[in-house]
């Protein structure tokens, strides 16, 4: 893309887009953090994901008003202006990624210590956070090259995600009704397990606004197959 | 912008300028300021009781274009137009086209206002008069009902009879624009019809071009790029007297098919 003759406009879209990226880092590690909550107790990691859940927050808020300034400012037209919004949608997906975060962080403080439900139970826990943070880097990246050929897949893998969440769910049920006793900390497992599926949509969204941006087209209720035949004709 | 169209298109292709009727059509249209080529085969429908908007940089043929359409340009010796221009079944370009009658048809207003030095009355009677033989009464409600459709009658009503260079800049140019509307045109061209004016002129002009639209085709040549997305349901954006790129407004400014014209629009030009 060439340069604007306003130069100065050039630098603001830079600073939102670089903005993006550094909100979208402290997201990934506070996710990073989270899951490591789930593997040990770590009393000070939980009080970093709370702390970074509002730095997230007043990201969101300076980036919100660095966007309606551009917008009354240069009035953007054309990908200036679907950028300007795109980067709307994403600073809100990845803020409700950092709610997410503190939610599972703290549950995952309540179950400490809590072996009616072994390890083996958690380790599949971790497994899906691992996956839905993977997917979380892959659209972030899908967003920092504007390069939407890997947009399909996060969306095929926001299924994967889903099946592995329902599949989560029914081995939990099956615990609760073996024993009584493993119903509380169960239940903290069923938020757990919701908080990354969520975590999942969201990565799904930000993979969609960045297709919208590029190609001009909104496949928010596009299946995969409709987007990859979108995407394919570069 | 029209919110019910927009919401019953979703998800099918942009509606172009083509499925409406045409007022006018251009086709193969080249035109020659003495050996320099000022429009190269252009080919553009504009549609009936729309606006369309010519966006582009300066010399980019856009008021050549314009100038064209009710051969205005006939009046300078060494300018010629070769093609066709379509308009009522007619090709305006023949020879033996009635010039006059051709621009009461087609009116035209211009960048800067330009009033008759005589009253508010007789600026709009004067253009009427050359046409029609109508009784002072008849003239009267004619004065009436241009001034009202330009959004001035409410302004003008007292001072009929004050010459028209008094007025303001906004008000002088909605004095022309009555004035090219009380000879019942089919189509206005309007040629940078705000630039020299204030940003209430200028708004009040084009809420003027939303209601005229309703009986009027519009043609609109404008350095305003807001203001062509603002007024305008088809934009043509024009290059080095190329038509580069024509299509709904809504689609033009949100996701233009051609990467000159987004550079263009979003100021990535030069």
């Amino acid at each position: 893309m060439n340069v604007h003759t306003h130069k100065q406009f050039d630098a603001e879209m830079e600073a939102i887009r670089s903005g993006v990226l550094a909100m979208g880092g402290l997201v990934e590690s506070q996710l990073n953090r989270a899951i490591s909550l789930l593997e040990r107790d770590d009393d000070e990691a939980v009080d970093q994901v709370g702390a970074d859940e509002k730095q997230i927050n007043q990201m969101q808020v300076n980036l919100d008003q660095m966007c309606s300034q551009i917008i009354a400012r240069r009035q953007p037209t054309a990908i200036d202006l679907r950028f300007v919004l795109m980067i709307t949608k994403i600073v809100n997906e990845l803020e409700r990624v950092g709610d997410e975060v503190k939610k599972i962080a703290y549950k995952a403080s309540n179950i400490r210590g809590n072996d009616q439900l072994s390890r083996v139970r958690r380790y599949d826990v971790i497994r899906v956070a691992e996956e839905a943070r993977d997917m979380l880097q892959m659209s972030l990246d899908t967003f920092a090259r504007l390069d939407v050929s890997a947009a399909a897949e996060v969306i095929d893998r926001d299924e994967e995600i889903d099946a592995a969440f329902l599949a989560i769910m029914r081995q939990l049920i099956s615990y609760m009704m073996e024993d009584p006793r493993t119903i509380t900390p169960a239940l903290e497992i069923v938020f757990i397990a919701k908080s990354i599926e969520r975590i999942g949509d969201h990565a799904k969204n930000i993979a969609e606004a960045v297709v919208q941006v590029v190609k001009g087209i909104d496949v928010r209720h596009a299946s995969a197959e409709q987007i990859r035949a979108e995407v394919a004709d570069e | 912008m029209n919110f019910e169209a927009v919401a019953t298109r979703q998800g099918t292709p942009e509606t172009g300028a083509r499925e409406l009727p045409p007022k006018i059509s251009c086709r193969h249209l080249d035109f020659y300021y003495g050996k320099f080529q000022g429009l190269k085969s252009i080919d553009l429908d504009v549609a009936e009781r729309r606006v369309t908007a010519f966006i582009g940089p300066s010399g980019c043929g856009k008021s050549t274009l314009l100038r064209t359409m009710n051969r205005m340009y006939s009046l300078y010796p060494g300018q010629r137009a070769t093609g066709e221009i379509v308009f009522n079944g007619r090709n305006i370009l023949d020879p033996g086209t009635d010039l006059n009658m051709l621009r009461a048809k087609i009116g035209m207003v211009f960048q800067k206002p330009t009033p008759f030095p005589m009253s508010i009355y007789d600026n709009i009677a004067f253009g009427v008069s050359l046409y029609e033989n109508l009784s002072q009464r008849d003239m009267d409600d004619r004065v009436e009902w241009a001034l009202t459709k330009a959004a001035m009658w409410g302004e003008a009503r007292d001072k009929l009879k004050q010459s028209g260079m008094a007025l303001s800049g906004g008000q002088q140019q909605r004095l022309c624009i009555a004035r090219a509307v009380a000879v019942k045109p089919e189509m206005l061209l309007l040629d940078e019809p705000t630039s020299a004016l204030d940003p209430i002129s200028t708004a009040k002009i084009e809420e003027l071009i939303t209601e005229l639209k309703e009986d009027y085709t519009i043609a609109i040549v404008t350095h305003n790029m807001q203001q062509a997305a603002r007024v305008s349901d088809f934009t043509a954006y024009m290059y080095l007297g190329e038509l580069v790129e024509f299509g709904a407004t809504d689609t033009l400014f949100l996701k233009p098919k051609r990467k000159e014209t987004e550079d263009y629009i979003t100021g990535r030009f030069g």
